[in-house]
C-alpha cells in the first residue's frame, strides 16, 4: 500500500515533536560507520565478481575536433589486451543530475581535451592502463576551439530571465555608500576519495551494474537510454558511495562504457576511473567572474542590489553555475538587477559541485558586503541585520521560517565578536598579522519526489528499503532514527536498505534534499503504519503511542509482536513537491566567524579560528549535521586559499589533475570547527520540519577568511583562490 | 604501467651489474612508482634496492655523521643526533610530503626525487626532459613553480624537494659507488645539475651508479633554519625555502651557509651571497644587499615572477631570525 503526500502548504503538526521514542536529533554513530573504517563495506569496484576483464578509458588528446580513425591494431596484440571499443553507445560527458536521459554520447566529435573517445579491455588493470596510453588515435582538429575560460572573445549567451527591477544605476548613483567591484573564482573538482568506478555484468537480458552514483532512479534511466534498453532491464546497485560532492549526480563515462563492454565481451567488465580522469572528465564547477553592485542608504540599508555572473560550459549544457540563487532573496534593494551570462567553452562539463551556485556566489557576495561596511564603517554583523527583508525582494512571497539572525547571534557569542573597529592591519603577533571577518551563510532549500517502504516484522523490528544513496552524509543514520522515532523502536532495531534499484525510487543525493525528501517518504510509511496499528489498538493515529517496542493507548499498553499477530505490515511512503516550492522563499542559513593569520613576509594564510552557527530547521542527528557543516567549512577553506583548476591555454588541457597538484585543505590547514546549530523547525521545509544541510556550510565561508584576511592586512584579493602570490602583491614590506 | 622486470641483487656489486641501460634502481618507490603508473618512467628493469646494506647512520672519523642511502626520511628525522647537531636537516625532512611518504622515502631516493613540472608528468604534453626534443610545455604555459634561476631555453623546471636544500646548506657530500665496484664521493652542491641542453640529466650519477651515503661534515653549529613556503600548510612542495646555518661572532655575522629550494634545477647556492654577509654586522640594508646579489640574474617566467620578491622577503625573514634581530 503505497501512502502519498504532495507538500502544497505547510505541515504545521510537526509529529516528529509528538513522538515518544525520543532519538530524533540524537547525536548517533552512523550504522554503516563499522564497516566503513574496517574496510568491509564494499564500494563499486570492490565486489568479488568472477571472470572479470579490466577496462581503462582512452581519453582525447585535443580540444576540438573528430577523431577520424582509431588503430586497434596498435594495441591488440600487447600482452592480455582483449579489444578496443569506440561505440556509439558510450557517452562523452557524464549526465547532469536529475538529467534522467543519456548525456552527450559521440564519442567521435570531440568537444574537450580529456574527453573519453574509446575504452581499452584487457584481462588486468594494468595491461589495459598501458594499452590505453599506446593507442594510436588520429585526428582531424578545429582551429575554434575556446580553451581559455576567460577568455572574453568566448561566445557568450544570457542565462535564463535576468532579474531587473527599478534602477540600479540610479540607485548606486544616489545612494549615500556604494560599492562597484568585481571578483573572480576559478574551477573546482569535486575530488570525491572514490574514483568513479563501475563492474557491470549481462546476462543477455538485464545488465547490472555495481557503481557510485548519488542519484539510482535517475541513473537507471539514463543508463538504459543510453544502452538503449528499458530502465527494467538496468539494474543498479550502490550501497556505499565515497564521496559525491555532485560528481556522481548523473552516469559517468566508465559506467556507460563497462556496459558497453560487458554486453559485447559477454564477460563482466570493470572500468575505474584514472584519479586524472576524475579531475579532467567527469564535472567542474565553473570558473565565474561576478560583479557586485551594492547601494546603501545613510542607515546600511539596501536600496539597490546588482549580481551579475558569468560562466562557463560546453557546448549544448543546459547548466549554468546559478550564481545569483540566494542572491535572490537574501537582501532587501528595490532596485535589483541579476543576471548571468554563460560562455561556450570547450573545456570540461561543468556541473553541479557541492552547492552549486552559493558556493561560490555567497563567498563573492558576502566579501562585497564586507567592503559595503567598511565603507559605511559599519560593524558587518550590524549591517546584515539591518537587510534582512520581509519578503521576497521579487517575488513577494513569505520567507518560510528563518533563523538567520539568531544564526547571527549565537555565531558572534561562541566566536567572541567585535565588530566595533574594522581597521584593518591592528593586531601582529610576530610575523603574522592577526584578522577576523565574518559571513552571512545562505542556501537554497530543495526537495525532490522520494518513496520508501517501510516494513514493521512481526518480531516488531523494521526494515526502511529505497533505492536512496548515502554518499558519506549519513543517510542510514537519520532514515532508522525517522522510522525509529515514529514507530517508536530503537534505531538499532530498524535495518535500513539503500542504494539499489529494484527498492523504491527515493529522491537520491543532492542539492541537500535528501533528508527533507526520502526522509519524509519515511515519515509517510510510518505515519500509515501508525494508522494501521492504531486500528489494530481500537484508537486513533494521534492517540496511538509507540514506545520502546510498545503500542500505548490510554491505559493499554502491548507489545508489538503481540498486536501484530504475526502478521507484517508493509507501508511505501510517495513524498513529492508541490505548491510549497512556490509558495515560500524556503533557504537554510547561518553565519561564519574567522580568524586567520597572515604572514607579513610571505602572504601565507592561515585559519587559525573557525565558527559557524547554522539553522537548517529540525536537525535529525546532531552528529552527522555536524559533520556535514564541518565538511562544508573545510571546502570554504580550500575555495578561499587553495583549490583552483588550472587549464592550459593553449590546448584547453587541465595542468593539475590530481591530489597533489589541486590542493584540497589538509589537517593542518584546518582548525578547530566550531559549529553551533540552531535549533528551528519549518512546517514548509518538509513534514518533518526539516531542511537539508549538505551544503550551507560552504555558502559564504570563503567569504569570512577573505574579509577576516583583509581585517588582518588590509589587503583586498578579489581573486580566489586567495593564494600567497595575490597577497604579496599588495603586502607592505615586511 | 609498462610490464618490466623485477630483480633483486645479492649485494652492492651485483646490484652494479644489472643496472645499466632501461635499468632504474627502487628504493622506497614513493616517486619512481607514481611516475611508472604514468609512463613518465618506464625501465624495463627495476632493480631492488632494498635487501642491500645501506642503512644506518652512524659517526664518521672526523665528526661528522653518515646517512645510508636507505635510511628513511623518517628514522633520519628522529634520529637524536641529526636532531641535535642537524636541526637544519631534521626541519627540511619534517616540512616535506606527509608521515606517510616519509616512512617509505629513503635518502638516496630523496636525492634524486624528479622534478614536479606538470608537463612532464603528462606523456602527451612536450616535455625536454622526459623526451629530449620534444620542447618544454612550461615555457609560454604554466609556470608558476618554475625557476627563476639557471634555467635554459630547453627547461626551466625546478628540483622539488627539500631534504636536498639543507644538505647543500651543510656542505654534505654524496657517497656513490661505481658499478665497477669503486666508490666516489661527490659534494651535493655539485650532485644535480643545472638543465642546459640536456634536462633529461637531472644529476651527475652515472649509469649504473647507486648512491651508497650521505656524509655530514662535522656539526657546523650556529642557529639552523629551514624554511619553506608554500600553498598549503603541510604537503605541498616549497614555493621558495631557504635552509641557513648561521653563526654569529659576537655582534657580527661569523658565517652564513645558505641555500634555497623550489628557485633552479637544483638547491641553489651562491658562495658569494656567503661572503658577503660573512664578518658584517646585521642590518636589514645588508639582507637587501644579500638579495640583489643572490637575484641578480633572477628571471621570471610570467605566473613565477612573484617568486623573485618571495625569495627577497623569506630570506629577509630567515636573517632576521638567525641573526637574532626581532621579526
Ligand atoms: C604527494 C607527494 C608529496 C611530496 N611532497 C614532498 C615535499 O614536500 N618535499 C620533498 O622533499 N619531497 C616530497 N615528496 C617526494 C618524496 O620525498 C620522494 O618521493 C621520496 O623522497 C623519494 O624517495 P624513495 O626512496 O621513495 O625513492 P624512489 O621512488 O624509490 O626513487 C626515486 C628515484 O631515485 C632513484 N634512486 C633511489 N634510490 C637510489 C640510490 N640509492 N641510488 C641511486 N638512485 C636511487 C630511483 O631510481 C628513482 O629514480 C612528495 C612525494 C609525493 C608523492
Ligand atoms: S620545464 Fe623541463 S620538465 Fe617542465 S616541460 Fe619544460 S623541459 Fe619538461
Amino acid at each position: 500500500m503505497t501512502r502519498s503526500l504532495t507538500m502544497d502548504r505547510p505541515d504545521d503538526r510537526n509529529r516528529l515533536d509528538a513522538m515518544a521514542q525520543g532519538v530524533i536529533g540524537q547525536p548517533l554513530d552512523r550504522p554503516d560507520g563499522p564497516a566503513k573504517v574496517t574496510g568491509t563495506a564494499p564500494y563499486a569496484a570492490e565486489y568479488p565478481v568472477d571472470g572479470m576483464a579490466e577496462g581503462v578509458l582512452v581519453t582525447a588528446t585535443i580540444s576540438k575536433g573528430e577523431v577520424t580513425a582509431i588503430d586497434e591494431q596498435s594495441v591488440l596484440s600487447m600482452p592480455g589486451v582483449l579489444a578496443v571499443i569506440s561505440d556509439q553507445r558510450m557517452t562523452a560527458r557524464a549526465a547532469q543530475g536529475g538529467a534522467g536521459e543519456a548525456p552527450v554520447q559521440q564519442v567521435r566529435q570531440v568537444q574537450y581535451y580529456g574527453q573519453p573517445i574509446a575504452v581499452v579491455l584487457a584481462e588486468t588493470f594494468e595491461q589495459a592502463r598501458d594499452a590505453a596510453k599506446h593507442l594510436k588515435v588520429t585526428y582531424r582538429e578545429d582551429d575554434d576551439a575556446v580553451t581559455d575560460p576567460h577568455d572574453p572573445a568566448a561566445p557568450t549567451e544570457t542565462y535564463d530571465e535576468p532579474i531587473d527591477q527599478g534602477n540600479l544605476a540610479q540607485a548606486m548613483a544616489q545612494a549615500a555608500y556604494a560599492v562597484d567591484v568585481t571578483y573572480t573564482t576559478e574551477g573546482h573538482n569535486s575530488a570525491p576519495m572514490e574514483p568513479h568506478a563501475s563492474i557491470a555484468e549481462w546476462d543477455g537480458q538485464t545488465l547490472t551494474l555495481h557503481s557510485s552514483l548519488q542519484m539510482l532512479a535517475y541513473n537507471q534511466k539514463e543508463l538504459a537510454d543510453s544502452l538503449d534498453l528499458a530502465p527494467e532491464q538496468v539494474r543498479l546497485i550502490s550501497p556505499y558511495v565515497g564521496g559525491g560532492f555532485g560528481s556522481k549526480l548523473g552516469i559517468s563515462p566508465e559506467g556507460v562504457a563497462a556496459s558497453v563492454a560487458a554486453m559485447q565481451l559477454n564477460r563482466p567488465v570493470r572500468v575505474v576511473m584514472l584519479r586524472q580522469q576524475v579531475f579532467q572528465c567527469v564535472m567542474r564547477r565553473s570558473e565565474t567572474t561576478q560583479r557586485l553592485r551594492l547601494a546603501a542608504d545613510a542607515n546600511g540599508r539596501l536600496t539597490g542590489f546588482g549580481h551579475e555572473a558569468r560562466v562557463s560550459n560546453l557546448p549544448e549544457e543546459e547548466f549554468a553555475e546559478p550564481v545569483t540563487q540566494a542572491s535572490e532573496f537574501l537582501y532587501p534593494g528595490e532596485h535589483r538587477r541579476l543576471a548571468i551570462e554563460l560562455a561556450r567553452v570547450n573545456l570540461m562539463t561543468a556541473g553541479s559541485v557541492r552547492a552549486p551556485g552559493e558556493a561560490v556566489g555567497m563567498q563573492v557576495l558576502e566579501s562585497a558586503m564586507d567592503e559595503l561596511a567598511n565603507a559605511i564603517g559599519m560593524d558587518p554583523v550590524e549591517l546584515r541585520l539591518r537587510n534582512i527583508p520581509d519578503q521576497h525582494p521579487s517575488e513577494g512571497i513569505p520567507y518560510s521560517s528563518r533563523k538567520l539572525v539568531e544564526c547571527l547571534k549565537a555565531g558572534a557569542e561562541r566566536f567572541g565578536w567585535d565588530g566595533s573597529d574594522r581597521t584593518p592591519g591592528q593586531r601582529r603577533e610576530g610575523e603574522w598579522w592577526i584578522g577576523t571577518g565574518m559571513a552571512n551563510a545562505c542556501r537554497v532549500h530543495n526537495i525532490n519526489e522520494a518513496q520508501a517502504r517501510v516494513t514493521l516484522s512481526p518480531d516488531g523490528t523494521a526494515i526502511v528499503a529505497s533505492d536512496m544513496t548515502d554518499i558519506g552524509t549519513g543517510t542510514y543514520a537519520i532514515l532508522g532514527q525517522i522510522a525509529g522515532e515514529m514507530l517508536g523502536l530503537d534505531p538499532a532495531d530498524v535495518l535500513v536498505q539503500l542504494g539499489d534499484t529494484t527498492l523504491p525510487p527515493g529522491s537520491g543525493s543532492g542539492g541537500s534534499w535528501g533528508a527533507a525528501s526520502t526522509g519524509s517518504a519515511v515519515f509517510e510509511a510510518c505515519e500509515a503504519i501508525r494508522e494501521h496499528l492504531a486500528e489494530q489498538l481500537g484508537t486513533t493515529e494521534e492517540e496511538l503511542t509507540l514506545k520502546d517496542g510498545f503500542a500505548i493507548a490510554g491505559n493499554r499498553r502491548v507489545a508489538l509482536p503481540d498486536l501484530l499477530a504475526g502478521a507484517e505490515v508493509e507501508r511505501t511512503g510517495h513524498f513529492k513537491p508541490g505548491e510549497i516550492t512556490e509558495a515560500f522563499a524556503a533557504a537554510m542559513y547561518g553565519a561564519f566567524f574567522a580568524e586567520v593569520a597572515v604572514n607579513a613576509y610571505t602572504g601565507e594564510t592561515r585559519v587559525r579560528r573557525f565558527a559557524g552557527a547554522f539553522s537548517m530547521g529540525r536537525v535529525l542527528n546532531e552528529k552527522t549535521a555536524t559533520s556535514q557543516c564541518m565538511g562544508g567549512m573545510v571546502w570554504g577553506i580550500g575555495s578561499a586559499l587553495t583549490e583552483e583548476l588550472t587549464f592550459d591555454a593553449r590546448d584547453g588541457h587541465l595542468v593539475n589533475p590530481d591530489l597533489a597538484e589541486y590542493h584540497i585543505p589538509v589537517n593542518l590547514d584546518v582548525p578547530h570547527l566550531d559549529v553551533v546549530l540552531v535549533d528551528e523547525r519549518d512546517p514548509a521545509g518538509s513534514p518533518l520540519q526539516a531542511k537539508g544541510v549538505g551544503e550551507l556550510g560552504i555558502c559564504g565561508a570563503a567569504g569570512a577568511i577573505n574579509n577576516a584576511i583583509y581585517h588582518a592586512c588590509g589587503v583586498r584579493v578579489r581573486s580566489f583562490p586567495m593564494t600567497p602570490d595575490k597577497l604579496l602583491a599588495e603586502l607592505p614590506d615586511p | 604501467m609498462r610490464p618490466f622486470q623485477y630483480m633483486r641483487p645479492d649485494g652492492l656489486g651485483h646490484a652494479g651489474q644489472l643496472l645499466g641501460d632501461g635499468a632504474r634502481p627502487i628504493a622506497g618507490g614513493t616517486n619512481l612508482l607514481d611516475l611508472m603508473k604514468l609512463e613518465v618512467e618506464v625501465p624495463d628493469r627495476l632493480v631492488d634496492l632494498n635487501r642491500l646494506p645501506l642503512g644506518g647512520i652512524e659517526p664518521t672519523d672526523n665528526g661528522g655523521m653518515r646517512i645510508g642511502a636507505l635510511v628513511t626520511n623518517s628514522a633520519c628525522a628522529a634520529d637524536p643526533r641529526i636532531r641535535r647537531n642537524y636541526p637544519v636537516l631534521a626541519r627540511a625532512i619534517l616540512a616535506g610530503a606527509t608521515f606517510q611518504l616519509r616512512n617509505m622515502a629513503t635518502t638516496g631516493g630523496n636525492l634524486c626525487q624528479r622534478t614536479r613540472c606538470y608537463y612532464f608528468y603528462n606523456i602527451d604534453q612536450p616535455c625536454n626532459k622526459r623526451e629530449p626534443g620534444t620542447g618544454c610545455g612550461a615555457i609560454g604555459g604554466h609556470n608558476r613553480i618554475h625557476a627563476i634561476l639557471g634555467a635554459s631555453d630547453s627547461c626551466i623546471a625546478t628540483y622539488p624537494g627539500d631534504m636536498a636544500v639543507a644538505l647543500s646548506a651543510l656542505d654534505a657530500t654524496v657517497e656513490i659507488e661505481r658499478p665497477d665496484g669503486t666508490s666516489r664521493q661527490v659534494p651535493v652542491r655539485e650532485f644535480h645539475r643545472l638543465p642546459g641542453d640536456t634536462p633529461q640529466l637531472d644529476n651527475v650519477l652515472e649509469p649504473g651508479e647507486v648512491i651508497t651515503a650521505v656524509i655530514l661534515p662535522p656539526p657546523a653549529g650556529g642557529r639552523q633554519l629551514y624554511r619553506k613556503v608554500r600553498d598549503r600548510a603541510s604537503y605541498a612542495f616549497a614555493l621558495v625555502s631557504v635552509a641557513a646555518v648561521v653563526r654569529m661572532d659576537g655582534d657580527t655575522i661569523g658565517s652564513a651557509a645558505l641555500a634555497f629550494g623550489a628557485l633552479a634545477h637544483k638547491p641553489w647556492h651562491d658562495p658569494r651571497v656567503e661572503q658577503l654577509l660573512a664578518g658584517q654586522a646585521p642590518s636589514d640594508a645588508l639582507f637587501h644587499q644579500a638579495a640583489d646579489l643572490l637575484l641578480q640574474d633572477a628571471e621570471g617566467q610570467g605566473e613565477n615572477d612573484f617568486k623573485i620578491p618571495l625569495t627577497r622577503r623569506t630570506l629577509l625573514a630567515v636573517l632576521r631570525e638567525a641573526t637574532g634581530g626581532a621579526a
